[in-house]
């Protein structure tokens, strides 16, 4: 549904996009994580036809971005990071207004039913200038799917939602994910392994990784990282842990907690459980501490630029 | 053609809900109603005095134009600075339609405001029919609003192309006052220094608009060199805002 192939986009003499090339398929969410900055608004500004690519080609929806910009753009429904609105018409004419440019009979009833799904029915004649921030969203995702695109990028979707919001408008895009192709940028990583189906990490105009999240977090995790915790007296606890054969980075991380790691490969958990209680101590807790696809993000950022400058 | 009009229609609409679109057309028939009372005026005293002549809706609508000159920059700054600064212009530049369709249903929706206020000014001449006997020259009356229509056509086939290229609405406002009151009166100046004939003074001469508004619609002539030098403005305005829009993309 989005190939896209080596695309690059030159502002002056900076280049913000290295050859990008990565596809989507129908069915298929996919997420662009990035810090700001990184390429990921002007990677979706060059899909959506706002704006053409200094080099490379992409075909959204069947139709090449650059030669039949007109046929993508009926195919897309485009969230931008600034949520396009006016503020001085009601949600439901704004929605008509969006409807009516893009030839939808009945763009009336259209425009209710959209409100519908984003839950902004009972405020249709209200003022989209009076709106809070999660509603202004709602009204802009509403516009990106009032034609029932079969493409559909978000540049930002859930940003400024409170949590209630966001696990609303998240499970709309679920829904429309099912059977459509959805790309959507964000730099909440939770919101990339909740909903994505695939990640692309991309820094500095060049896309470092790409892989489902749970994909991504074992590839980078070749240790186990746990937290354990006694009760009382844990003077000495480190050097227990340490006596146990596969330990290592022991760190003491409060009074009664201590932090070690191990290899994948290798589980000592059983023996670090005995020797402790072996040793006297109230163990109370023993839990991994996975790796974030935070982590994950930070480490592969990093390593990018380090990696420029060497 | 349909995505022109829709983009015309809101337009439209929109002007109804914002204070600047009132005011603009207060402006303009409070100052067309002063003049009015006092060409009848001037009139009547001029028949006391001497044969006098009958009052004439030219001089009104010479007053009109002018005070399109003012206006039209008010009615156009905002058109598409304003989706710049506000970034609602993402999303015409990413919905199924033209650049072109975008600039001239900008021009459009503008170009129907203005002329509901020529419809509410054709009060004027209908109520001046009242007081002649057998009655005003209809003929002169239609040429002198044609005229005012083009003008009104062309000055905002201007702005709305200076707005394109403008994201700030006050520097689109005072480039657009420049143009028209450069088009209007400030090109023909130099035509009066030169010797009378000379290619330049005859270009000069070519450019002012009050050539073709005054020396001509405004005077009961409708001729087709006139008409395509308003018709030019108007294709120049819209041009130049289509190029403004389609160079937004690239930078």
């Amino acid at each position: 549904m989005i190939q896209v192939n080596g695309l690059v986009k030159d502002y002056g003499a900076r280049r913000a996009l290295h050859s990008i090339t990565f596809d989507a398929n129908q069915g298929e969410i996919v997420g662009f994580l990035g810090p700001n900055g990184a390429g990921k608004t002007t990677t979706m500004r060059i899909l959506t036809g706002y704006m053409p690519p200094t080099d490379g080609t992409a075909i959204v929806a069947g139709y090449d971005i650059v030669e039949e910009s007109l046929e993508v753009r009926k195919r897309v429904g485009y969230l931008p990071e600034t949520v396009p609105l006016y503020t001085d018409m009601t949600a439901l004419e704004y929605l008509k207004f969006m409807a009516d440019l893009r030839h939808i009979p009945n763009s009336e009833a259209r425009a209710y039913e959209t409100l519908e799904q984003v839950n902004l029915k009972d405020r249709a004649n209200s003022y989209i200038g009076n709106f809070s921030k999660g509603m202004r969203q709602r009204v802009g995702l509403a516009q990106a799917l009032i034609h029932r695109p079969e493409v559909l990028i978000l540049d930002e979707p859930t940003i400024g939602l409170d949590p209630a919001q966001v696990v609303e408008i998240r499970n709309v895009i679920k829904e429309i994910g099912k059977d459509r192709t959805v790309l959507l940028s964000t730099h909440i990583l939770t919101e990339a392994q909740n909903l994505c189906d695939r990640v692309l990490i991309i820094n500095k105009g060049k896309i470092v990784a790409e892989d489902t999240p749970e994909n991504l977090q074992s590839r980078l995790v070749g240790s186990q990282r746990v937290v354990l915790r006694v009760r009382g007296d844990s003077d000495g606890l480190d050097a227990t842990i340490k006596k146990v054969k596969g330990t290592r980075s022991i760190e003491t991380k409060d009074a009664d907690t201590i932090e070690f790691e191990f290899s994948s490969g290798q589980d000592v958990r059983p023996q670090v459980a005995k020797a402790v209680i072996q040793a006297g101590y109230e163990l109370i807790e023993m839990r991994p501490v996975g790796l974030s696809l935070e982590e994950i993000f930070l480490e592969l950022t990093q390593d990018n630029s380090a990696g420029k400058k060497s | 053609m349909r995505n022109i009009w829709t983009i015309a229609k809101r337009e439209y609409d929109h002007y109804f809900i914002t204070p600047i679109a009132y005011i603009v057309a207060f402006a303009i028939l409070f100052v067309l109603g002063l003049i009015f009372l006092a060409i009848i005026q001037s009139s009547i005293q001029s028949a006391l005095y001497s044969n006098g002549s009958a009052p004439n809706i030219t001089v009104v609508n010479w007053w009109f134009a002018f005070m399109l000159m003012f206006g039209v920059p008010a009615l156009t700054m905002r058109l598409l600075a304003e989706e710049t600064k506000t970034g609602t212009i993402e999303l015409l530049l990413t919905a199924p339609i033209r650049d072109y369709e975008l600039v001239i249903g900008k021009w459009l929706g503008s170009f129907l405001y203005i002329c509901t206020i020529i419809v509410v000014s054709l009060l004027y001449p209908i109520v001046l029919n009242q007081f002649i006997t057998p009655s005003i020259d209809w003929q002169l009356v239609l040429s002198s609003y044609l005229g005012v229509v083009l003008v009104a056509a062309s000055f905002l086939a201007l702005g709305v192309g200076i707005s394109a290229i403008f994201s700030n609405q006050v520097a689109a406002f005072f480039v657009s006052l420049i143009t028209c009151l450069g088009l209007f009166f400030l090109i023909g100046i130099p035509a009066s220094f030169m010797p009378p004939g000379s290619a330049a003074s005859s270009f000069f001469s070519y450019m002012v608009m009050s050539t073709h508004f005054d020396g001509a619609f405004n005077a009961g002539s409708i001729d087709l060199s006139n008409i395509i030098y308003f018709f030019s403005l108007i294709a120049l305005g819209l041009f130049a805002g289509t190029l403004a829009v389609e160079a937004r993309r690239w930078n």
